[in-house]
């Protein structure tokens, strides 16, 4: 008993220290700075000003509704586009050939994120690959301005993104005998029916786990919001950015950094429960 | 009586592999049919024919006098219970039942009666709320079959639904699945390589082989009057014996590898080598001086494999290697019976089928 006790403090010591030095030291750090802030006199004081700042200031919760909206659209697009591909990789697409598939899926993720992203831009730019076509095949006689809009920078949202959600979703559908859709089909059902009562509750937990992480990432990306939404991409993470780097008002940046957390947590808890959905289960 | 189920000249291909060759039958409305033969022999190749999963290559179904050519699964009057059951695992066991019924868009009320009726008429009253996880295995199988029954199938298809239960279990489904049949009286087309299941509860039992039936015909038919040789050596235990035909035309005479020599019945033309089989009950031991016209021989005990009114002797036929099995009746008065005892032994002509060598033999 006691050697099983000292094993378990062996595997859960670096755990710990990650979580307690890198984790809950730094926002506890954070939380403190949020609640503080300077008087009239350049003293620092307790206050909960940079909180009310948020709801106070039009244009903050704005960008966080907006931000949030966004999220929700682009795990929603994500869900929409993967689910057929995961689909066939694991029910349609030959057995030898599936391993082949994933890893057609997963070869671009081994790019960093801002690569991909500038791809994009090499493709989308005004003078860019895409116009060039259009110019010559005689489509357009302008070159379009194909970046800095809200569509892009959601498509390119959706494309990063797409990989957290196909691999929950190949894990949650390769658990699924073929038997239960045949057993569907032979009770009556349609492809539509077994698709909404079979398949889709079924894969929930992946669905559920996928459209989690791909939330957070969404809300929580800096990079392809700025890269492909430009200026006017108004993400969230901007605004805490601004405040750390342009403003150097940490205390407002760390304000904001704990209110995304919070809100974000209770859009997924909101989510959680309008789908049914238990936390606990979708983890295991 | 009417045929539920005609079937004729059904083909099927995978690519350059015949899985069921020309295959017809009929069965009768109301009848318990089994398909039995070995994993691979196109049995379940066959119901999938049947429940519309697979296409045949040729040939035709037809049930109820409807022809199935291009009738999707959902809309055939049949329903299959699968092999692995295929519970639906995010429902409870009322909803599983209820699958079906709502896909045929019947009233709340009605779906909750029926699905309470089926409940009860496979001993499962009370169950409905229970989740599917939080049955035994007998259950499940009761509740697959209930999915089923509840749409009021043409034919109730089952693919070895018993394969995954112990055998306690299985013998007492069997029994129950024979009673059920008979109170509701829906047809059942039940595949097995359990030749045990098949004649326990069918009417009829199809033996198959290698994608063609090899004789259809009613359980006590097949073990006692087996046309080919593989039906044979497949349906319950039988001695296998290599021999040589030494007689004429009209009395058979078959000779063993070792020389000895037994009258036999041919069930089909036996010329040159040949198959002998003779059932273990069949071997009588210490036969009486009197008896006339029977074969006798010495046996060697190597064995005695008790198992109740199961038991058998394990012997070799005189001084050679050839194994017999025996049935060993626990009657006490063969209870002196010892290993390596030289008993002598006797089987009547009757008894001793004999089947040409080129009939397949055993898979």
């Amino acid at each position: 008993m006691k050697k099983r006790n000292l094993g378990f403090f062996i595997f859960i010591t670096p755990v710990l220290l990650w979580l307690v030095l890198l984790i809950v030291v730094p926002h506890i750090q954070l939380l403190l700075m949020s609640l503080q802030g300077e008087n009239d006199y350049g003293d620092v004081i307790w206050t909960l000003s940079n909180y009310t700042n948020f709801f106070s200031e039009k244009i903050y919760w704005l960008t966080f509704v907006r931000t949030a909206g966004y999220a929700v659209t682009v795990t929603f697009l994500t869900f929409l586009v993967t689910f057929p591909v995961a689909f066939f990789v694991v029910k349609v697409a030959p057995k030898k050939m599936s391993g082949f598939m994933m890893i057609l899926l997963l070869l671009p993720f081994w790019v960093s994120e801002l690569v991909r992203v500038y791809g994009w831009m090499i493709l989308l730019r005004e003078s860019g690959v895409l116009n060039h076509f259009l110019l010559m095949l005689g489509i357009v006689d302008q070159p379009i301005e194909m970046l800095y809009n809200d569509i892009t920078m959601i498509m390119g949202l959706v494309y990063t993104s797409m990989l957290f959600m196909v691999v929950p979703l190949i894990s949650s559908l390769e658990g699924m005998d073929d038997s239960l859709i045949e057993a569907a089909c032979d009770l009556g059902a349609s492809k539509f029916t077994i698709l909404r009562k079979i398949v889709i509750p079924y894969a929930a937990p992946g669905i559920t786990s996928g459209s989690i992480v791909v939330f957070m990432l969404v809300l929580g990306n800096y990079l392809t919001p700025n890269l492909l939404g430009g200026k006017n991409s108004l993400w969230f993470t901007e605004q805490i950015y601004n405040e750390f780097i342009a403003s150097f008002n940490w205390n407002q940046g760390a304000a904001f950094g704990f209110l995304l957390l919070f809100l974000s947590s209770m859009i997924i808890w909101l989510g959680l429960k309008i789908t049914g959905q238990k936390l606990g289960r979708t983890l295991s | 009586m009417n045929s539920v189920l005609q079937i004729s000249k059904l083909r099927k291909r995978f690519d350059d592999f015949v899985a069921v060759d020309n295959v017809s039958i009929k069965v009768e409305e109301g009848s318990f049919f089994s398909i039995l033969g070995p994993s691979g022999c196109g049995k379940t190749t066959l119901l999938r024919m049947i429940a519309g999963f697979l296409e045949p290559s040729s040939g035709s179904i037809v049930i109820r006098d409807t022809d199935m050519a291009g009738i999707a699964p959902n809309r055939r009057p049949v329903n299959l219970v699968f092999q692995n059951l295929a519970l639906f695992p995010m429902m409870n066991v009322a909803e599983n039942i209820a699958f079906g019924l709502k896909r045929q868009k019947q009233s709340k009320t009605e779906i909750a009666r029926k699905v309470d009726s089926i409940l009860e008429r496979v001993g499962l009253t009370g169950y409905g709320e229970k989740e599917v996880s939080q049955l035994s295995g007998g259950q499940r199988q009761r509740v697959a079959i209930a999915r089923s029954l509840v749409l009021d199938p043409s034919i109730l298809l089952l693919d070895e639904p018993l394969g995954a239960l112990d055998l306690k279990l299985r013998e007492q489904m069997k029994i129950e699945l024979k009673k059920l049949q008979a109170e509701i009286g829906t047809t059942f087309i039940y595949i097995t390589h359990d030749q045990s299941e098949a004649l326990v509860m069918s009417d009829r039992v199809a033996v198959m082989n290698k994608g063609r039936f090899e004789q259809i015909d009613s359980p006590r038919n097949l073990y006692s009057k087996a046309s080919t040789a593989f039906v044979a050596g497949f349906v319950g235990e039988n001695n296998l014996l290599s021999v040589q035909n030494v007689g004429s035309a009209g009395d058979l005479t078959v000779r063993t590898e070792m020389g000895l020599e037994f009258t036999a019945t041919a069930v089909d033309d036996v010329n040159g080598s040949a198959h002998l089989y003779i059932r273990p009950e069949a071997i009588i031991i210490n036969p009486d001086e009197t008896l006339m016209d029977l074969n006798r021989f010495e046996i060697t005990v190597r064995n005695i494999l008790f198992d109740g009114a199961n038991s058998k002797i394990l012997a070799t036929l005189g001084k050679s290697s050839q194994e017999l099995a025996i049935a060993l009746p626990q009657n006490k008065q063969f209870s002196h019976i010892t290993p390596g005892d030289i008993l002598s032994a006797g089987v009547h002509p009757i008894d001793c089928c004999c089947y040409p060598d080129s009939a397949g033999g055993r898979a």
